[in-house]
């Protein structure tokens, strides 16, 4: 297929690691890849098997199915009680593991759950069903939650009154500083996300090369992408540089798309928000701002606060921030699989935990 | 909390959907309750022996949404899908059965329109649709119609995985992905103008073809689960490992497409008119040409072999030259997020 075969052109690829290999001499490297998408390149075009030796690639906090917590989907399915509510939701969420139960497991009891591609068909079956209330689950990075502000000024805008958002939306950059002033963290350089850089621009992970000293490059998603963006990292490290650069020419510019930030910023405001295994980090998460207030789940429906319980050894946190790999989990493989996933990282198909188990 | 049984558990989609839980399902509830030789086997239909003769003996309940599609409907797949079930099996299928379950309020043109369509696909695979039964359910109770076909065929070569080893190669007779492309297209819930049209035809031809060639040792069509699943489901039964690779392996520009779009693997996708050929090294050129000669195979290509290592996996050399597993489907495909 024509813009896709380019990019996974063999003979470039192996030029490429053949380039890894003379600029990493005797030097070991670990690189974080931060998001879902390019772990789960990296399991299925198989790079790991091509990767030099002493290159160690880490996955990162960057799937938003990993990153909800427990909390989130046990609001989710204490909704899916209510009589009259559609839950609307991506698939990814639907065998998520919430304290008790799975949006799966609602379903085959009965209970309303539509599966959705898109934020839009939701505010669909909000139009499509008058007498019920529809409650989409807005999980994601800064590249789903444009889409998700744009159903909420639509459905506004149609005067759709039976349409409700329940945000866990992710802020990326407060993740990447809570990982850098981390002083465990045995991180090299990151490959940044490409998707979530066509929104908010390059100038949020100045940071990282400027304050920490890391080097850093926004990278696209196919095997020469990332292949090439190692290579970047590595002539950095090489020439004792850090600094930010950008791979993803061809999709990034260095302001982003500020008519997607203008949206988000009318719709939501910045909040706290809770990371599975990373914990509460400030400003990391959009809420419904003032103007959407009545779109808010949250405040439309009284959920009672209850204590949610994670697995108990389940270390999903250590694998987020890179500090441990699947395989020294006591569940991999054992009582936590894809057909009864324990821990998010395991569910999502961009899971790290998801992409060893499958990938090897 | 109180440890789960089996008896809390639910049945969920993903039970269904050809992977890994619906093998589960068949170990823990099926073959503890009805365990005989025949179905141990767990391949898709039964051979029975009959005063002499070697009969093959399949069913397969078809419960297609939308029941029309680019390509076919439900009655068609009800008849070329069993007649498919026994044609890899080695058979040449004669007859079929059918049984219908209907909601009520279904428009009886509709009915009219999917049994000739079944009448035209049995005619063309050359069966005859002996026998039959129809039900009515109240509406809610069905969605708009569930068929049921059962067949019966004349063995006409033994096939069988036990005789597989390593070496073998793998053949494929076209590209993946086009039958589940399209009916998820044809549920009009993506804004897509692709045009893909399901692979559904009947392979009776295509492996009477090659039947004579003494090397062919096994086929199977991959359906539900899709070739990943079939090619595990092989290595599973032989022990052996099998080592296919991405860049032989035809995926459609239309199927591609939608796959980038929503996260999808072909690989995992469902066909109903594609077999793999498990066949002996030295006799695959002979098979590939027979393959190719069919306009059902005109694509066949060889895409790997059997490996002695790997122990029942399954590995992909990957289109840039990496490797890795490829593993049967974990519950329904999920469409990625972002």
């Amino acid at each position: 297929m024509k813009y896709i075969d380019e990019f996974r052109d063999r003979d470039l690829c192996l030029c490429l690691i053949e380039k890894m290999e003379s600029l990493l001499g005797d030097s070991e490297v670990t690189i974080m890849e931060v998001c879902g998408t390019h772990t789960m390149t990296i399991f299925r075009s198989g790079i790991k098997s091509l990767l030099p030796q002493s290159i160690r690639l880490l996955s990162g906090p960057g799937c938003p199915v990993c990153v909800t917590p427990a909390a989130y989907l046990d609001q989710a399915i204490a909704l899916s009680e209510i009589e009259d509510v559609i839950i609307a939701t991506f698939g990814d969420m639907m065998r998520v593991p919430g304290s008790g139960s799975s949006l799966e497991t609602q379903r085959a009891a009965g209970k309303k759950i539509a599966v959705v591609y898109s934020p839009l068909d939701a505010l669909n079956i909000a139009r499509n069903n008058p007498d019920k209330k529809v409650v989409f689950l807005a999980v994601g990075f800064e590249t789903t939650s444009p889409s998700v502000a744009v159903t909420a000024i639509e459905a506004k805008k149609m005067g759709i009154s039976n349409l409700y958002l329940l945000s866990a939306h992710k802020r990326i950059p407060p993740a990447l500083r809570l990982l850098a002033e981390d002083s465990d963290l045995n991180v090299d350089g990151f490959i940044l996300p490409g998707h979530v850089s066509t929104i908010i621009g390059v100038n949020p992970y100045l940071f990282l090369a400027e304050g920490y000293g890391i080097p850093s490059v926004i990278c696209g998603f196919e095997p020469l992408d990332i292949l090439q963006g190692i290579c970047m990292i590595l002539y950095q490290l090489k020439e004792k540089r850090a600094v930010l650069e950008v791979q993803y020419k061809r999709a990034v510019k260095n302001h982003g798309n500020p008519g997607a930030m203008a949206l988000l910023n009318k719709v939501f405001i910045e909040t706290d928000s809770e990371w599975r295994g990373l914990g509460v980090i400030a400003n990391s998460g959009y809420a419904m701002g003032e103007e959407y207030k009545e779109l808010d789940a949250k405040e439309v429906f009284p959920l009672k606060e209850r204590p949610s319980v994670e697995n108990e050894g389940c270390i999903c946190g250590e694998i987020l921030k890179g500090r441990k790999i699947p395989h020294q989990c006591p569940h991999f493989g054992e009582n936590c699989t894809p057909y009864s996933p324990l821990g998010p990282c395991m569910v999502s198909s961009e899971g790290t935990c998801a992409a060893y188990y499958k990938y090897g | 909390m109180p440890p789960i049984t089996n008896m809390d558990k639910k049945i969920l989609l993903a039970h269904g959907s050809g992977g890994s839980l619906s093998h589960r399902l068949i170990d823990e509830v099926f073959l503890k309750n009805f365990n005989n030789p025949f179905l141990s086997e767990k391949d898709d239909g039964a051979i029975v022996e009959i005063g002499g003769t070697k009969l093959a003996f399949t069913t397969d309940s078809y419960v297609v949404k939308p029941i029309f599609f680019p390509g076919g409907d439900i009655g068609k797949l009800s008849v070329f899908g069993t007649v498919n079930d026994l044609a890899v099996m080695g058979a040449e299928p004669l007859y079929i059965s059918c049984g219908l379950i209907i909601e009520e309020g279904l428009g009886q043109g509709i009915l009219e329109k999917i049994a000739l369509s079944m009448a035209q696909a049995a005619q063309n695979a050359r069966v005859l649709l002996v026998t039959g039964d129809t039900k009515v359910v109240e509406k809610g109770g069905a969605d708009r119609i569930y068929i049921n076909t059962s067949g019966v065929g004349i063995v006409k070569k033994d096939l069988s995985v036990k005789g597989i080893e390593a070496g073998d190669r793998i053949i494929l007779s076209g590209s993946v992905g086009e039958h589940e492309v399209s009916v998820l297209l044809a549920r009009e819930e993506f804004p897509f103008n692709s045009k893909v049209t399901s692979d559904l035809a009947p392979l009776n031809q295509l492996a009477s073809d090659i039947l004579g060639v003494d090397g062919v040792k096994f086929m199977r069509d991959p359906t539900r689960g899709g070739l990943a699943t079939t090619l595990n489901e092989i290595a599973e039964g032989i022990g052996l490992g099998i080592v296919v690779c991405e860049d032989k392996i035809g995926v459609s520009d239309g199927v591609a497409a939608v796959c980038e779009l929503l996260g999808l693997d072909p690989l995992y996708l469902a066909n109903e008119g594609k077999m793999v050929v498990v066949v002996k090294r030295d006799c695959a050129g002979e098979v590939l040409k027979r393959m190719k000669d069919n306009p059902l195979g005109k694509e066949s290509e060889i895409i790997g072999e059997v490996a002695a290592e790997l122990n029942g996996r399954v590995c992909l050399r990957t289109r840039i030259g990496g490797t890795r597993i490829l593993d049967m489907l974990a519950g329904e495909q999920l469409p990625r997020i972002c």
